[in-house]
């Protein structure tokens, strides 16, 4: 089915990605770990702009965006440099921004996503580095505060802008786009996703092929579709009115989920670009060679090796190469056990207990799945234990044997279960005629009457087609 | 008392007496003054010469009096460019040839006078208000660099700093009858000094004799990791000090020479010319064919960027605000109060130059004309070893004369401006009078060749007597 | 010719406030300076790369290594308009 996309959406994405992973700042030496310290702690001369203090680029910020570049399949370029974006701003201390002009480090790349119509390429338009600003709080709203606190703790860290082609034609290929943008990113080991402020989009929308507004202050995927489906549909409605779409930049109110037009004589913008005088070109296309030698499989190539390499499903492989670390993990597990049961216990009930509790994979030993696989495999615990057990060592801890002993969980001997069938049979005629009589749900009665009678150690399927069986003799 | 003193001459008291004794010394005679050079007058200079007297310091400026100009960032030392917008500012750390003088055993006197933000030529434009010749309290002593110049003319310092974007350096020491030279782009860190054009300027050493620029280049110049356009390479300057130019081959460009030019300080540099030929060295005339071009060419990209440079000064994290209704009302409010007149201008014309549809027509015009300039001085300097020509067009005009008009101040900058858009050394040194004011030959180098012009600077020292002329107050 | 509505429009692009009265001084002042940059135009520069940096040096870098940042109060010290560790400032709009 091909997608006819009806409004003629087309959506771009701007995507800000901090790379909190480097020691220090992209110009000076200031440590990056600021995120739960007191405002104004983390900055020295360069980054707070003090007069007289000169830019030296981080030499490993550089490898990394090219990493993030030639990941994303760009180009990369063969010389670069940084330009004075001029504006004037509160948490600009130097009331210019020093990024990337006509000059990106990386340009012209693609990423496949999942589209409303299956696989679709997205285009990436250029990924290039610039400082971030500081960070304001305004006292009360930003229409109506009484003033604004700055904290320059952020100013100075490494951002690195992807700016994608105007490709996505909803909301949750967006969504989709970041997903994917930041699951490469993961594999990367370039930023944690987790820390406020590491990602943080601005879209360009248009609808029918109109003028496209930006979207700015969106501060998470969730945001980005929310704000997405308003600005779509404040446009329809705006032209249903007869009315016009102009260019202009619209603010994203996350509480109230709507737009607010943001044009006011500030955003009368001529950035007066000019090459930083206090740095010097890069020519760092050489070094392309050596980085590409340090690219990890991405997950595109990894959900393919996953796919023939284990046999498992496509929709497993795909949840299991979404992060990095449930690869990996994965990859241990099926190391030990049948890889297509370590898929399904993984991507399907431990990925689950997991995002239940808002952890990671890293809350979970490898050995403990393992240990748990290899006991339903050997019919000692049911299935239904096995995700006890998960529950109980993400609840309390524990190691899965003891928790079997404490719990009870061993599966109980096939004439024990047949005692109990028996029994429940017995004590049970009226819901033996009802069933017989054609009332399904009598059966499901007889079998929690087994369940009660073997505490639960009785796998609840087989007890199901043992009751069956004799009613049925 | 006040007297010229070289750094041999600094030692040798401090020998007989104490670096504390000398650097009081200083300090009465800056108490006495009449020029208006210094600013701040460092509270810590005392207590730092005490300090090199009890503990000793074997460092080539041990003891030894310094000034540095407004514009380079000193810990605890109010550094405001001589400007209102940053008044109260008080830097949180050394510039990179602070540290260096520090760890040479220097004794900082204080900070000087300069036009607001290094944009003059005649230190009228400060805040502080005008600094005074010595040499005729009724004329300027030259800019941007003018307290620096002026306090080590009076001899209320045997040395000091300034900076040099288009002749900030060379113009005031000519204008003051002192040594000043502008070191090659990159020689020495730019680290804390405030810019004005970035692309342009370096940190240059003032002082009454050649041999001592040449020390105080051994202290501040060399790499430093944190300006990315610092050259690495070693070099010692003081090597430079020999008396023999014998082989020296000289070019002097006609375009330097001829129209606009005074005719006294014509002939004081021809008389120079021909002093070199006396003693061994050869000339010739060359030709610099876009010399009339650098003018605008330098004022475009100065201001360019400076318009950016200076966009930092808004009232938010240091110096003046000036409260308004909202964060860019008291922007524009602190910046139209706190900044001067001329400073405004540059500010204005950079942004134009820059400005979307005027980019190209102004900016990227004067970069390419700056590529035609600087391969003037390629071909030229491929022939001879050094350029001689006038630091200044005129001797020190009058205080008030041309600061109403800012085009007739930008054209006395005409001899100086090409030097820096071609990132070349350039001293000056004294080598007459006119008018009964000093005269500054300005011997231009090729880049990283400072030991060339040097040598060729010092021994015109050694053979001639113009630079034991002083003020008629200074002994 | 800058006029004097460009001069108040280059004025806000700066954040420097300019009245009226000021707008016409500026526009005579500035024009003559523009003039005498404007005799640029004579020079042919076809073909002619524009000079950004004089000395021909490229990848100048540092190490990812943390070196110390400057304490809250000094950060801090040059101004009054200061609270609870931030800096303050007027609204932004």
């Amino acid at each position: 089915m091909v997608y006819d996309n009806p409004d003629g959406v087309r959506i771009g994405l701007e995507v800000h990605v901090q790379l909190n992973k480097l020691n220090t700042k992209l110009f000076c030496g200031c440590s990056t770990e600021y995120h739960d310290d007191e405002p104004n702690t983390h900055v020295c001369p360069v980054c707070l702009g003090l007069p007289g203090s000169l830019p030296v680029i981080n030499e490993k910020a550089v490898e990394f965006a090219m990493k993030i570049g030639l990941a994303l399949n760009c180009e990369i370029v063969g010389q670069t440099q940084f330009h004075r974006k001029n504006y004037y701003y509160p948490d600009l201390p130097k009331g210019f921004q020093t990024t990337q002009y006509d000059y990106p480090i990386a340009s012209r790349g693609k990423v496949v996503i999942e589209g409303e119509d299956g696989e679709r390429v997205i285009g990436v338009t250029r990924a290039h580095m610039e400082e971030d600003p500081g960070k304001l709080q305004h006292i009360g709203s930003i229409e109506k505060s009484k003033g604004t606190f700055i904290n320059y703790n952020r100013s100075g860290m490494t951002l690195i802008e992807i700016v994608s082609d105007p490709d996505m034609r909803s909301p949750k290929e967006a969504r989709r786009y970041l997903d994917k943008l930041r699951s490469i990113l993961d594999y990367l080991d370039v930023f944690n996703g987790d820390l406020e402020g590491a990602m943080r989009v601005d879209a360009n929308v248009s609808v029918f092929g109109g003028d496209r507004v930006e979207v700015k202050n969106i501060s998470s995927f969730k945001g980005a579709e929310r704000a997405l489906l308003y600005e779509i549909m404040r446009q329809k409605n705006h032209i249903r009115r007869g009315g016009k779409i102009v260019l202009e930049t619209r603010h994203f109110d996350e509480a109230r989920g709507v737009t607010i037009s943001m044009r006011t004589k500030e955003e009368e913008h001529d950035y007066r670009y000019f090459p930083e005088p206090d740095l010097v070109p890069m020519r760092v296309a050489d070094k392309v060679p050596d980085i590409l030698k340090t690219l990890p499989e991405l997950p595109d190539a990894k959900r393919e090796r996953f796919n023939i390499q284990y046999g498992i499903a496509d929709m497993h492989a795909r949840a299991l190469t979404i992060q990095i670390k449930v690869a990996n993990f994965y990859e241990e597990v099926a190391a030990e056990v049948d890889p297509k049961d370590a898929a399904v216990w993984v991507a399907d009930i431990l990925k689950g207990e997991l995002n239940y509790r808002d952890t990671d994979v890293d809350a979970f030993k490898v050995s403990d799945i393992i240990e748990i696989i290899s006991l339903v495999k050997q019919e000692k615990i049911t299935e239904q234990s096995g995700v006890q057990i998960i529950r109980t060592i993400l609840d309390e801890g524990g190691k899965p044997q003891d928790i079997v002993v404490s719990q009870g969980l061993l599966k109980v001997e096939d004439d024990i279960v047949a005692k109990a069938v028996e029994e429940a049979i017995t004590e049970s005629p009226e819901a033996v005629t009802d069933y017989l009589a054609g009332k399904e749900k009598s059966l499901n009665f007889i079998v929690g009457k087994v369940m009660q009678k073997t505490k639960g150690r009785a796998d609840a399927r087989e007890a199901r087609e043992k009751v069956l069986a004799r009613i049925n003799k | 008392m006040t007297a010229w003193t070289d750094i041999s001459g600094i030692k040798q008291r401090i020998a007989a007496s104490s670096a504390e004794e000398v650097t009081a010394s200083y300090l009465e005679t800056i108490e006495k003054s009449r020029i208006n050079g210094f600013t701040t007058v460092w509270d810590k200079a005392l207590e730092v010469a005490r300090g090199i007297d009890k503990d000793g310091n074997s460092g080539l400026l041990a003891g030894v009096p310094i000034a540095i100009k407004e514009n380079i960032s000193t810990t605890g030392l109010s550094t405001t460019c001589s400007s209102k917008i940053l008044q109260g500012y008080v830097p949180p750390y050394d510039a990179h040839v602070i540290e260096k003088l520090k760890a040479a055993g220097a004794v900082i006197l204080g900070k000087t006078n300069m036009d607001e933000f290094a944009m003059g030529t005649s230190t009228e434009s400060s805040c502080y208000g005008p600094t005074l010749n010595p040499w005729d309290t009724g004329r300027v002593p030259g800019g941007s660099s003018g307290g620096s110049a002026a306090v080590v003319a009076a001899g209320e310092v045997p040395l000091s700093l300034g900076s040099d974007t288009g002749g900030s350096v060379r113009c005031p020491a000519a204008f003051c009858g002192v040594v000043g030279l502008k070191p090659t782009y990159g020689a020495v860190s730019r680290y804390g000094l405030i810019s004005y054009a970035n692309s342009l300027e370096q940190i240059g050493p003032m002082a009454t004799t050649v041999t001592d620029i040449a020390i105080l280049m051994d202290v501040i110049g060399g790499y430093d990791h944190r300006d990315s356009t610092s050259i690495n390479r070693k070099n010692t300057y003081s090597d430079a000090l020999k008396d023999d130019v014998k082989s020296l081959k000289i070019g002097v460009p006609e375009e330097y020479l001829g129209e606009g030019i005074d005719e006294a300080v014509e002939k004081a540099v021809w008389d120079a010319i021909g002093k070199y030929e006396d003693m061994g060295a050869s000339w010739k005339k060359v030709s610099m064919p876009h010399t009339k071009y650098a003018l605008a060419s330098y004022y475009i990209i100065a201001m360019s960027e400076a318009s950016s440079n200076l966009a930092r000064f808004d009232g938010t994290r240091y110096g003046l605000r000036v409260e308004g209704d909202n964060w860019h009302i008291m922007a524009s409010k602190t910046r139209a109060q706190g900044f001067g007149e001329e400073v405004k201008r540059r500010i204005l014309l950079g942004t134009y130059a820059l400005s979307a549809g005027y980019h190209d027509k102004y900016y990227l015009k004067a970069l390419k004309v700056r590529t035609l300039v600087k391969q003037d001085f390629d071909r030229a300097l491929s022939d001879v070893d050094v350029l001689m020509a006038p630091t200044m067009p005129t001797p020190a005009f009058k205080i008030g004369e041309k600061i109403d008009d800012p085009l007739s101040l930008y054209l006395t900058d005409v001899n100086t401006v090409p030097i820096n858009l071609a990132g070349v050394p350039s001293i000056s040194v004294p080598c007459g009078f006119a008018d009964g004011m000093p005269v500054g030959l300005q011997i231009i180098g090729k880049p990283f060749d400072e030991n060339t012009i040097l040598r060729a600077a010092y021994s015109f020292e050694q053979n001639t007597d113009h630079h034991t002329k002083r003020p008629a107050e200074v002994a | 010719m800058i006029t004097k509505e460009k001069v108040e429009h280059i004025g806000w692009l700066a954040r420097i406030e300019i009245d009226e009265k000021e707008a016409d001084t500026y526009a005579e002042k500035l024009n003559s300076v523009l003039d005498y940059f404007g005799q640029l135009d004579e020079v042919d520069t076809d073909g002619v790369e524009p000079t950004y940096h004089v000395m021909d040096v490229v990848n100048v870098f540092r190490k990812d290594e943390v070196r110390k940042s400057l304490p809250q109060e000094e950060v801090l010290a040059n101004t009054e308009h200061r609270q609870e560790g931030n800096f303050k400032a007027p609204r932004i709009m």
